[in-house]
C-alpha cells in the first residue's frame, strides 16, 4: 500500500489506440507537478500499461496507477470514469486532473457528476493559492483571461492540450496495479475502431510552435499542396479553415477555431483565409500572425502582424522559393 | 419514439462576445444571441428521423433566462413537437454541474427513449453537459458522433474520437452527442413558424424539477476573477508589388521566424 502525498495531484493521462501515452502527457505532469505531487493513473487494456507507465515515470509522475481490463477499449467513457473514482478514492488528491481531449473530458465529466465534484473545464494553466487548485482559462478565443476555483473537495480540471508548457522532472518508475470495481453504469460498446494515420513528419496542430493554415482561397483539395509546401519549409503544422474542411480540402482534424483546435503558435499563417470571427477565436492569440489574401478588406488584417494583400498563388512560390534560397 | 433535443441560446459568434466584468456572466445585451448552430444540427437530426417515422414526438429542451423564449421557439418553427424551457434566478452563473443536473432532471420529466445533444457549444465550449447528464440518467453516451443512424432500439454512428474514428452502439434509452459534420438544419417556413404559435412550450422552475441550486452537498465551479485582454491591433499591411513573397521571407528571417 502507498503512501500518498498530502498535496498529491492526480493525473488521467490518455492513451493511443496502440497504448502509447499521447502529447499531452508531458504538459499535464508538468502542470500537476508545479501545484503537487503528479500520481498518474492510465486506464488500458491488459498488459498495456508497463511502458506507458514507465514513460509516465520519466515525465514526472511519482507513481503510476495501472487500471488494466478489457473493457478499458470496448466501451464509451464509463470505464475510464470507473477508474478515476477507485483512483481518487485510493489518492484522495488536491486536485484531478484529466486531459481536455474528447475522451478526457467526458470521463471528467462523468466523474463529476458521479462525485459531485466541481469541474473546470479548459484549463490553460493550474496555479495554487491558499484554499487550493486553481483554474485559468482563455475564453472567448481568449479575448478574456478567467480563473476559477471550486466551492470544496479537490477540483477536477480538465486542461487544454498542448497549452501548458513547464514540464516536470523526470522520477524512478514506481507502478501498482489499481483494483477497479465496474460500476455497472450503462455504456455505449465500441466496435471497429479506425486510427488516423499521422504524418510523423510534420509537427502536431496542437501545441506546434508555427502552424501554417488553409482557407477557401486554396481553392481545391489539389492546390492546398501548396499549404502543405510551406509548412514543410518552415517545419510547420498545418491547419485550415472550417470552409476549407467543409469543401473537402482536409480532414477535419485540421480545423483550426472555435468548433477545432485553439492554437497559440509562435507563429500562424493564414492563408486565403477571411478571418471570421469563429477562426479567430482559435488562433489569435499567436504571438505572431502573418496573412496573405487578395482581398484588402479581409477581418484578417485587423490582427495580422504582417499583412500581404495579394494572390497566394504567386506570393507563396516566391516565399517558398527565397526561404529554400536562404536556407542553400 | 420520444426525442429530447438540448439546445442552447448563446451570443451570436459573427459579433463580438462580452463578459460583464462586474459579475462575470455573458453580457447579453451586448450581442445579438441565437440559437447554437450545433444544437439546429442535432434538432435537424431529430427532424429527419421523425419525418421518416411517423409518430414520432420531439421535444426541445433548454435551460436558459427567460428572454431566451424566442430562440426556444424557433426550434419549434423548424418542427418539434413541444418545447420545454427552465427558467430560474438561480441558475444566473450556473457551472456544468448544476447545468447537468438541471438538465437531466428535466429530461427525466419529460421522458425520453433519445437524448440529441450538440458535441460542444459555442459559448461554454465543455464538450462535457452530454456525457454528464448520461451518467447522472444511468444510459449509455454515444458522444461526438459525425453519423447517426437509429433503428431496432438502439443508435449507431461513427464517433470522432481523439486518433482517428470508431463505431459506436447504444441501446436506447441513450445520450447522444453530434458533431458539425452532420447536415445543415433547415430553416424554419412560414407554415412552421405560425404552427408554432399553437405548440406547447412549457416552463419550468427548479422547485418544479426539485432541484436545488445552493445544495452544499454537490461542490461548484466558480469564477474568482476575470481580466479583458487588450484587443490585438494590426502591424505592417503591405500590397504585393511582385515582391511581396520576398519580403516576407525577410521579414521572418529577421524575427527568427524561419
Ligand atoms: C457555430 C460556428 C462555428 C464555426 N467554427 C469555425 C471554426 O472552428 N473554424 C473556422 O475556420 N470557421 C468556423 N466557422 C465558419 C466561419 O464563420 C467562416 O465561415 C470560415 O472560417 C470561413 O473560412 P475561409 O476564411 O476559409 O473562407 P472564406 O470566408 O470564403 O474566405 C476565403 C478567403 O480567401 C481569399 N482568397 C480567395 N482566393 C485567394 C487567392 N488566390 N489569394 C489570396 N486570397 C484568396 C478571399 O479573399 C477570402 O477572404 C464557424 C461558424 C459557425 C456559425
Ligand atoms: N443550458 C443548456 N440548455 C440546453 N442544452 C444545453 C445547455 N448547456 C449545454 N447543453 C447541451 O449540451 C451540448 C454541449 O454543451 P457544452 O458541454 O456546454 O459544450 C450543447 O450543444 C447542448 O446540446
Amino acid at each position: 500500500m502507498t503512501d500518498f502525498q498530502a498535496d498529491s495531484i492526480l493525473v488521467l493521462l490518455d492513451l493511443t489506440p496502440s497504448g502509447e501515452l499521447t502529447k499531452s502527457a508531458a504538459g499535464l505532469l508538468g502542470a500537476a507537478a508545479g501545484v503537487g505531487t503528479p500520481v498518474a493513473l492510465i486506464v488500458g487494456a491488459a498488459g498495456a500499461g508497463e511502458q506507458a507507465a514507465a514513460d509516465a515515470a520519466a515525465l514526472g509522475a511519482t507513481h503510476v496507477l495501472v487500471a488494466e481490463g478489457a473493457e478499458a477499449g470496448a466501451q464509451v467513457t464509463v470505464p475510464g470514469a470507473d477508474a478515476l473514482a477507485a483512483a481518487a478514492e485510493l489518492v484522495r488528491p488536491d486536485a484531478i486532473l484529466v486531459p481536455n481531449s474528447i475522451e478526457g473530458r467526458e470521463v471528467a465529466g462523468r466523474y463529476a457528476a458521479r462525485s459531485r465534484s466541481g469541474l473546470a473545464v479548459d484549463a490553460v494553466a493550474v496555479s495554487r493559492d491558499a484554499e487550493g487548485v486553481v483554474a485559468h482559462h482563455s475564453v472567448y478565443g481568449g479575448a478574456y483571461n478567467v480563473d476559477s476555483a471550486v466551492t470544496w473537495g479537490a477540483p477536477v480540471i480538465t486542461v487544454r492540450e498542448g497549452a501548458v508548457d513547464a514540464r516536470a522532472e523526470a522520477q524512478p518508475v514506481s507502478t501498482e496495479q489499481l483494483a477497479v470495481e465496474a460500476s455497472g453504469r450503462r455504456a455505449a460498446a465500441i466496435g471497429r475502431v479506425d486510427e488516423a494515420v499521422v504524418t510523423s513528419s510534420r509537427p502536431e496542430l496542437r501545441g506546434a510552435a508555427k502552424v501554417v493554415s488553409g482557407g477557401r482561397g486554396l481553392g481545391s483539395e489539389a492546390q492546398f499542396a501548396l499549404v502543405e509546401q510551406l509548412a514543410d519549409v518552415l517545419g510547420a503544422a498545418v491547419g485550415a479553415s472550417r470552409a476549407a474542411v467543409d469543401a473537402g480540402y482536409v480532414p477535419q482534424s485540421y480545423q483550426v477555431g472555435q468548433t477545432g483546435v485553439s492554437v497559440s503558435p509562435q507563429l500562424y499563417i493564414a492563408l486565403g483565409i477571411s478571418g471570421a470571427i469563429q477562426h479567430r477565436a482559435g488562433m489569435q492569440t499567436a504571438k505572431t500572425i502573418v496573412a496573405i489574401n487578395k482581398d484588402g478588406d479581409a477581418p484578417i488584417f485587423e490582427i495580422a502582424d504582417f499583412g500581404i494583400v495579394g494572390d497566394l498563388f504567386t506570393v507563396v512560390p516566391q516565399l517558398i522559393a527565397a526561404l529554400e534560397a536562404r536556407k542553400a | 419514439m420520444k426525442i429530447v433535443v438540448l439546445v442552447k441560446e448563446v451570443p451570436d459568434t459573427y459579433g463580438d462576445r462580452k463578459l460583464n466584468l462586474q459579475t462575470g456572466l455573458a453580457d447579453r445585451a451586448a450581442s445579438d444571441t441565437v440559437l447554437d448552430e450545433i444544437g439546429e444540427r442535432a434538432l435537424e437530426v431529430a427532424l429527419s428521423y421523425a419525418d421518416a417515422n411517423a409518430g414520432t414526438e420531439v421535444v426541445v429542451l433548454s435551460m436558459s433566462p427567460e428572454s431566451a423564449a424566442a430562440t426556444v421557439r424557433k426550434g419549434l418553427a423548424m418542427g418539434a413537437s413541444s418545447a420545454v424551457q427552465v427558467v430560474d434566478d438561480a441558475l444566473a452563473g450556473a457551472d456544468l454541474g448544476l447545468t447537468a443536473e438541471v438538465l437531466a432532471a428535466a429530461v427525466q420529466r419529460i421522458g425520453y427513449d433519445l437524448v440529441i445533444a450538440g458535441n460542444e457549444s459555442t459559448d461554454g465550449s465543455g464538450g462535457v453537459v452530454p456525457a454528464m447528464i448520461a451518467e447522472l440518467l444511468d444510459v449509455p453516451n454515444a458522444t461526438s458522433l459525425n453519423s447517426v443512424e437509429i433503428a431496432d432500439g438502439e443508435v449507431r454512428g461513427e464517433r470522432a474520437s481523439d486518433h482517428g474514428t470508431m463505431q459506436v452502439t447504444a441501446a436506447l434509452p441513450a445520450v447522444i452527442s453530434i458533431t458539425e459534420r452532420l447536415p445543415d438544419a433547415r430553416f424554419p417556413n412560414f407554415k412552421g413558424i405560425m404552427a408554432a404559435k399553437k405548440k406547447p412550450f412549457e416552463t419550468l422552475s427548479l422547485a418544479d424539477l426539485g432541484v436545488d441550486a445552493e445544495t452544499t452537498e454537490a461542490s461548484r465551479s466558480i469564477m474568482i476573477s476575470l481580466a479583458e485582454k487588450p484587443p490585438r491591433t494590426a502591424g505592417t499591411k503591405i500590397v504585393d508589388e511582385g515582391d511581396a513573397g520576398e519580403r516576407l521571407a525577410e521579414y521572418l528571417v529577421q524575427n527568427r521566424l524561419a
